[in-house]
């Protein structure tokens, strides 16, 4: 399968001398729903404004489905739809008409544009305000007009930046099962996000940058089987004054009814409530402290990996 | 792009400039016609008609095509640096960079909007100064070409001014600072032969006193330098502006990190 995006060796230092970029490499296959993780300043934002031309690059190879942005800018444009992390259109202009604009630049007719528009701002649930001014709509609706902008022109590749920041749970998984159903409809989609749920729930392949190099870069099932620990949070019937005696699970106290245990991946659940009932402590009910992700992430930064 | 997609595409950003300047035509088209129909009523009729005709003509029909141009040039420059810089404000400059468009169409698009502006303005104020003025065309086809060339001049300005501004001070400060005193500068009220020999010889460094010279030329045939020189030199000045821009968005300068 050909590669949807390929960097290699990309760097990044801006004018007052922050060294963003120190050796970003990666390799998107097409059709792909990819992750792109990182800290706060990891260079996940510079990354995605050098694929889109919104950033000036430094040194290395970026291509888009084999087009080098070096030499064929126009049509390396021409396959991106881009997401941004920031609201970055014109407020005062209705909705419609954002759409229908965008499509306007990469060369498409009017007549089409419309269609394409109705299509989009009606998938994404906002097809009855695009007469309405941008900056009447919620943050929500702000987000999802910026997806329905990127999809008018049918990109090849969706990068999106951030998209579910700052939108509440519903809106956020209808938004999941309307990007699944881009994806599955052929579309590479590179995510970035803070919720690592989402990558969890979305992603086939991940990677990981910090400070401004990638330090992984994998399938999301490999990187996952490299957890070793799951952490629960369990609510007890009764409240306890002394944690359960185990040399083989490792517990700590939240409060006088709750318990925290990391489990071993070798280990058997079961034989953890055993112990626990043995013991005389009944659970009543039980949750993963963090997502499985977030715990291989966290645990990542504990190991002085990131 | 295609020629068909990139005519769309220039199309597209015209289309938005103009629709935005007249949805908005209180503050854009209006003023420009209070304004100069307030120059032909002091200048031109009460102080006007107490002066003695220049080169031949009455006060007021003299300073018919230099208020015109006027007009027509701060304009065009006023709406391309307002919107230009109004999109970087608020980034949504950032529609057409991630687009394929290619950079002289976004420039083309622009000076457009502003282009539109500036004519529609000058009929504007054509139409206004009919009430006080016969309005005369010695030659129709110079009077297009130097509204035309000028307001396409004056568009690529405000661009660049757009570009390197950073605050909503810093579009404010080349019109006040530069483009009027080089305009009121620039022989509307006056000819320059009026002037001492060091400040006629002063005036010929000021660019803006060609445009007014060669519209003056257009509408009433008389104008204190050769219209050939002046026609020249205007395209002297869009030809460097408009390789300026370019050189300015290909480096991503006030854009770009």
């Amino acid at each position: 399968m050909s590669l949807a995006l390929s960097i290699s060796g990309l760097h990044k230092t801006y004018p007052k001398g922050n060294q963003a970029l120190k050796g970003v490499d990666l390799e998107v296959k097409e059709g792909d729903f990819f992750a792109l993780l990182g800290p706060n300043g990891a260079g996940k934002s510079t990354t995605i404004g050098i694929i889109c031309s919104l950033i000036n690059k430094g040194t290395g190879k970026v291509k888009v489905f084999e087009h080098d942005i070096d030499h064929a800018m126009e049509a390396a444009k021409s396959c991106i739809g881009l997401v941004p992390q920031e609201f970055n259109f014109n407020q005062f202009e209705p909705v419609g008409e954002i759409v229908i604009n965008q499509a306007g630049y990469y060369g498409i007719d009017r007549k089409l544009a419309s269609q394409r528009a109705e299509k989009y701002l009606k998938k994404l649930d906002l097809w009855s305000r695009r007469k309405d001014i941008a900056r009447e709509l919620s943050g929500g609706m702000k987000r999802r007009l910026m997806i329905a902008r990127a999809l008018v022109h049918e990109p090849k590749l969706l990068i999106l930046d951030e998209p579910t920041a700052g939108v509440d749970i519903e809106i956020r998984r209808s938004m999941w099962e309307f990007l699944k159903d881009v994806n599955q409809q052929g579309t590479t989609i590179i995510l970035t996000t803070h919720y690592l749920e989402e990558a969890e729930n979305l992603c086939k392949h991940i990677a990981i940058i910090n400070n401004g190099v990638t330090i992984e870069s994998t399938e999301m099932k490999q990187l996952l089987a490299k957890l070793h620990t799951e952490t629960f949070v369990l609510n007890l019937s009764e409240s306890i004054t002394q944690l359960p005696a185990s040399t083989e699970y490792q517990f700590s106290q939240v409060d006088d009814v709750t318990i925290e245990v990391t489990v071993n991946k070798e280990k058997n659940i079961n034989d953890l409530f055993a112990l626990l009932t043995s013991q005389g402590i009944e659970v009543i009910s039980m949750r993963n402290k963090s997502n499985r992700l977030e715990e291989m992430f966290l645990q990542m930064v504990e190991q002085g990996e990131l | 792009m295609t020629f068909k997609e990139q005519y769309i595409a220039f199309s597209t950003i015209v289309v938005k400039e103009v629709m935005r300047f007249v949805r908005i035509w209180v503050q854009t088209v209006l003023p420009a016609m209070i304004t100069m129909g307030l120059y032909f009523v002091i200048f031109g009729n009460l102080i006007g008609s107490q002066l003695a005709p220049i080169q031949g003509y009455s006060y007021v029909d003299y300073i018919v095509p230099g208020i015109i141009l006027m007009a027509m040039i701060s304009n065009s420059y006023g709406n391309v640096v307002s919107s230009f810089f109004s999109a970087k404000f608020q980034r949504h400059i950032e529609e057409m960079l991630v687009s394929p468009m290619p950079n002289y169409l976004i420039v083309f698009g622009f000076v457009g909007g502003g282009l539109a502006r500036g004519l529609v303005v000058g009929i504007a104020v054509s139409v206004i100064a009919m009430f006080f003025s016969d309005l005369q065309f010695h030659n129709l086809a110079v009077v297009l070409f130097v509204a035309l060339l000028t307001s396409i001049l004056f568009s690529l300005a405000g661009f660049i001014n757009a570009i390197y501004a950073k605050s909503f001070d810093d579009i404010s400060i080349v019109p006040t600072f530069v483009l009027t005193p080089l305009t009121y500068l620039g022989g509307i009220f006056y000819s320059v032969e009026m002037l001492p020999d060091f400040w006629e010889n002063v005036s010929y460094a000021n660019p803006i006193m060609y445009m007014i010279n060669a519209m003056r030329y257009g509408m009433l045939g008389v104008s204190d330098i050769d219209v050939n020189i002046a026609l020249a030199i205007i395209i002297g000045f869009v030809v460097v502006l408009y390789s300026y821009c370019l050189y300015l968005l290909r480096n991503g300068v006030g854009i770009r990190s």
